[in-house]
Order: C-alpha cells, then sequence, then structure tokens
C-alpha cells in the first residue's frame, strides 16, 4: 500500500441471503485507488458496480475479505467524514431552499453559522450555481438539481466524492455539460472520485482509471488505466485514442457476459 | 364558480325537498289531532283510533294535515325554516352568556373540544415516535390502539368522567379526555405512515452524513410527514366534537351542545335537538375546513402541495 492509496480491497465478497438463497453480489474484488483518481465503475445491472460503492460508503457490510479507506474501516471513515455521496436522484428536501438543503450535512455535522453560510457561498459557486441559494428545488431544472447535490455532497470537505449514476435520469445534452463541469469540478479540488455508470463513452471521456464489472456473481473482468490527457474537450471524443479504450471497454463487458447476454 | 356551487346547489335543494316531504306523514297524527280540536271533522275521529296508522293514509283522508305539518310546536320531525329560525333566534338573538344561547353552549363544547385534540394530536404524535423508533412498541402499541377503537365510546365515556370526578378532576377535562381518546387514533395511523414515507435513498443519505436518530427524526422524518399529519388532523378534530359531545351526555352537564340536545329530548323539544344538531354540524365543518386551510398554506410553503 503506497501512501498515495486511498481505498483499498482485498478478495472482497458480499453475499446477500435472500429468500430464493444467497445472491453473490460481489465476489473477489481486488482494487486500488489512489489519491486523485477519477475512477468509473461500469458493466450491466446486477454486476456489483453499485454495491462496491456502498461498500466504500459504509451502506453494506461485506461478508469477506477487507477494505480500507483512507487507512481505516469504512465506517470510521464516514465517521471521519471522509467522503460525501451523491444519488442517482437529486433527493433534495422540497421544504429546504437550495442553500438550506447544502446546509443539511453541515448542521448535521455541527459547523458553526457562519461557516456554514460560507461554504454554501463556496460550493454554489463550485458548481455554477451562485445566485440561485434561496430558490427551491422545484424551481430548477433536473440537471441543476442534480449540481446542487453534488454541491451538497462537496461542503463539508470530503476527500472522497462517490457517486451511484448521478446523471442517469437526465438527458444526453445536459449530461454531456454536467460531465464536462465534473472534469473541470475535479481538476480544480482534486477529489478522488468513485463514479458508477452505464454508459461507455461516459466512462471513458471522465476516468483514468476504468473498472469493468459483470454480474453473477458480480466481480472486476479488467481494469483500464486510461492514457487520455487530464485535460479533455468534449471533442477529445472523436479521437482515435478516446475510440479505442471505449472499444476495450466494450470488449470486456461483453466477455463478461458469457454467452447469456 | 357556478360550476362549483351549482352542485351544491342541487344538492341541498332536493334534500331540503325531501325533508320538508317527510314532516308531512311524521307530523300526521299531531297535525290531525290538532285539526280536531280546532273543530274541524277528522277521518277517523278519536286519538286512540289513529294511534295504529300509518302517517301516510292519514294524510290521503285528511288533506288538509299537509299545510299543519309545517308549524307545529313539538313537531316529530321540525321544518327546515323551523329549524333555521331556531338557530338564528338562539345564535344571534341572545345574549351569549345565557344559557339560551347556542353560541355560550356551543364555546363549552368548543373549549373541551379544541383542549382534547391538542391532548389527542401530542400524544398521536409522541406514540407514532415510539412506534417508528422502538421495535417493542412497534409491536405491542398497535393491537391496543386499534382495540381502543373498537370499545363503543357510549360505554367507556360514563366510567371515565365517573373515574375522573372520584379523583377531584370535573367539567372540561374529563371531556377533553373523552375527545383525546377519539382523536389520538387517526393521528397515531397518520403519523406512523408519514414517519416512514421518506424512502431508502433519504435515509442512506443522511447515513452517509453519520446523523443520529435524533437529527433524522427533526430534519427529515417529521418534515416529510406533515401532509400525512394534516390528513389525519381533519379526522381528528371531527372526532375530537364527537367526543366532547359524547362527554356532556352522561354527566348531566349544565352546559354544552351535548347538554342542549339532552335536554331537548327529556322535554320533547324536537327544534331545539335539531338547532343543536346543526350547530355542532356547521362546528365541526368549520374545524375541519380551518385545518384544510393550514394545511394548504403550511404544504404550499413547504413545497409539498399535492
Amino acid at each position: 500500500m503506497t501512501q498515495d492509496t486511498v481505498i483499498k480491497a482485498e478478495n472482497l465478497g458480499l453475499t446477500f441471503e435472500t429468500n430464493d438463497g444467497p445472491v453473490r453480489a460481489l465476489t473477489d474484488v481486488n482494487l486500488e485507488i489512489n489519491k486523485g483518481d477519477f475512477v468509473s465503475f461500469i458493466g450491466p445491472s446486477g454486476c456489483g458496480k453499485t454495491t462496491f460503492l456502498r461498500v466504500i460508503a459504509a451502506l453494506e457490510t461485506p461478508t469477506s475479505g477487507e477494505i480500507t479507506v483512507n487507512g481505516m474501516t469504512p465506517d470510521a471513515a464516514r465517521q471521519a467524514r471522509a467522503y460525501g455521496y451523491v444519488f442517482q436522484a437529486a433527493g433534495l428536501y422540497p421544504w429546504r431552499t437550495i442553500a438550506g438543503n447544502i446546509r443539511l450535512p453541515l448542521e448535521i455535522m455541527g459547523y458553526a453559522k457562519a461557516d456554514q453560510a460560507e461554504r454554501v457561498e463556496r460550493v454554489l459557486e463550485l458548481v455554477d450555481l451562485d445566485g440561485f441559494g434561496e430558490k427551491y428545488p422545484w424551481q430548477l431544472s433536473g440537471g441543476m438539481q442534480q449540481r446542487a447535490s453534488i454541491a451538497r455532497a462537496l461542503a463539508f470537505d470530503a476527500d472522497i466524492l462517490l457517486m451511484d449514476e448521478p446523471f442517469g435520469a437526465l438527458d444526453e445534452i445536459v449530461r454531456d455539460r454536467l460531465n464536462e463541469e465534473l472534469l473541470s469540478l475535479w481538476a480544480r479540488t482534486e477529489k478522488t472520485i468513485g463514479f458508477v455508470t452505464h454508459s461507455i463513452p461516459e466512462a471513458v471521456y471522465l476516468s483514468t482509471k476504468i473498472v469493468v464489472m459483470s454480474p453473477r456473481p458480480g466481480r472486476i473482468t479488467d481494469v483500464i488505466d486510461s492514457p487520455l490527457p487530464k485535460e479533455r474537450p468534449l471533442d477529445i471524443r472523436d479521437s482515435a485514442e478516446f475510440i479505442e479504450i471505449a472499444h476495450r471497454v466494450r470488449e470486456g463487458l461483453r466477455a463478461g457476459h458469457g454467452d447469456d447476454v | 364558480m357556478l360550476t362549483r356551487v351549482l352542485p351544491v346547489f342541487v344538492v341541498v335543494a332536493a334534500i331540503t325537498g325531501l325533508w320538508y316531504l317527510a314532516c308531512i306523514p311524521m307530523n300526521a297524527h299531531q297535525s290531525v289531532t290538532d285539526l280536531e280540536r280546532a273543530g274541524e271533522v277528522v277521518v277517523p275521529g278519536g286519538a286512540a283510533e289513529r294511534r295504529d296508522m300509518a302517517g301516510v293514509s292519514l294524510v290521503l283522508q285528511n288533506p288538509a294535515a299537509v299545510q299543519a305539518a309545517f308549524g307545529q310546536e313539538r313537531p316529530r320531525l321540525p321544518a327546515p325554516h323551523q329549524v333555521g329560525a331556531e338557530i338564528w333566534e338562539t345564535t344571534a338573538n341572545k345574549r351569549i352568556t345565557s344559557k339560551r344561547s347556542l353560541v355560550y353552549h356551543g364555546w363549552i363544547t368548543l373549549s373541551a373540544t379544541l383542549l382534547g385534540f391538542a391532548i389527542g394530536t401530542v400524544a398521536g404524535i409522541a406514540l407514532a415516535v415510539g412506534i417508528v423508533h422502538v421495535r417493542a412498541m412497534d409491536m405491542s402499541v398497535m393491537p391496543w390502539a386499534i382495540a381502543s377503537q373498537t370499545i363503543p365510546i357510549l360505554a367507556i365515556a360514563p366510567m371515565i368522567i365517573v373515574v375522573l370526578n372520584s379523583v377531584g378532576v370535573q367539567g372540561l377535562v374529563p371531556k377533553a379526555m373523552i375527545s383525546a381518546y377519539l382523536s389520538f387514533f387517526p393521528v397515531v395511523v397518520g403519523m406512523v405512515k408519514g414517519l416512514r414515507s421518506p424512502d431508502r435513498m433519504q435515509l442512506d443519505l443522511l447515513t452517509t452524513y453519520s446523523a443520529t436518530r435524533a437529527q433524522t427524526l427533526w430534519k427529515l422524518r417529521l418534515p416529510a410527514s406533515m401532509p400525512y399529519l394534516f390528513t389525519s388532523l381533519k379526522i381528528g378534530i371531527a372526532a375530537s366534537l364527537v367526543g366532547a359531545i359524547v362527554g356532556e351526555l352522561p354527566t348531566g352537564a349544565a352546559g354544552g351542545l351535548g347538554a342542549r340536545l339532552l335536554a331537548g329530548s327529556y322535554y320533547g323539544q324536537t327544534i331545539q335537538i335539531w338547532a343543536a344538531l346543526f350547530w355542532a354540524a356547521i362546528l365541526a365543518a368549520t374545524l375541519v375546513g380551518l385545518i384544510g386551510l393550514i394545511q394548504r398554506v403550511t404544504l404550499n410553503r413547504m413545497g409539498m402541495a399535492a
């Protein structure tokens, strides 16, 4: 384990006990994520990508193997506010303003009032929502709501940002824009990002490391270190390198699927 | 506007018409007796002969009984205008401190209703919070709460009043207890559902902040339960009013709409009974409407309007 390792999983497994017998959601997962990485988890439904993210966040408990986050157990890491989590839906409280929603974790964690206001201002600016603090969620578009939920996850200075298909419910044009903004946000804040997605172009465009997963049982089939530069304009997606990586991801997904497509 | 008022108006007109119609056979015996006393020839003569006859056939044989059905002093079924006049008389034309004022009696009932409603609501919310947070309460409280509502309130009301009276509690509080007994139940049921309404994702989000259960309750569960709470409160306040009125019946209470109903039935003052009934109904509708208004304003402000 080098000094830069943020998340390290060794022989990690998670089996859910269901009425139809045990379901192996994750088996033999070995992965190291370094500080500043942008890691995408890609794979079909049931491959365990969301489950793995939830294990990192201590929302699920693994049944075998080891995992450390910032050198601690996931539970301890959560107590130490190691990560912010962004869900599929923005999940903003309709009875709170945007600023009020972003303040939610700060209130729970007991930040001082003045500090809260300052942080809300700062993250609103970070996600390009300055001036929208006093608006209510219903007054914002779906894309803006999801940006607000990212701001909420950034408000308490966690080093790790875990995102579970955050743009899955948005249309492609909005999605492209948010991807571009997410990259610039990542460059400015130097966070470590774990990002679950269904979309090959999204994974290739965003990531420094792409983790290809497959189902039954959920496992990692390929880990691709992206050779793309950190600076990525949208049209990088037409470059030969990009297409080559996308091809490798697709091959990995197909191999993992076996014959049951 | 017209499309909303018209159906209501039609229904009210139809009910009023049916009511007037029903007065004729209902009051026929008294009508015919009055005619006979006034010296008219009626068929058949003699009240004893008529006792077992149906009202309708009596009217068919004595058409004059139709007109006499609407102005009696103690009719079996008072006509709408008689009830209306009595309501007006006892509401607007009496000092509100008078024992004959329905405002006076209404206030006595209302104060017990509001106190009982407040107690019932607080108890209901407290029980619901317990049920959602404590597994043992989840398993144990709900069956008792349901069982409590299967006991006829008329059976338990006198006991509550007698028991409380024996420990020196009289007047407002025993009635309020009966109101609370009826109104806590819908609040428990609604709030349990409301407090459990946040989905898995919203609860997970708070878990990632390592929020305590108290923080989850205050910041998520309670605000999220507001739409459920208001629906329950509307049922609860109507039940409270019923409870307060029932609570006034067994005591022979000097005041209150329940006492007014009881006095009316002792002395055969049917008009008085009906006037008190309508007053209670109008009071209930006003209270429910008021909560509906608060609901609209609150939920609009919270961005949760249905």
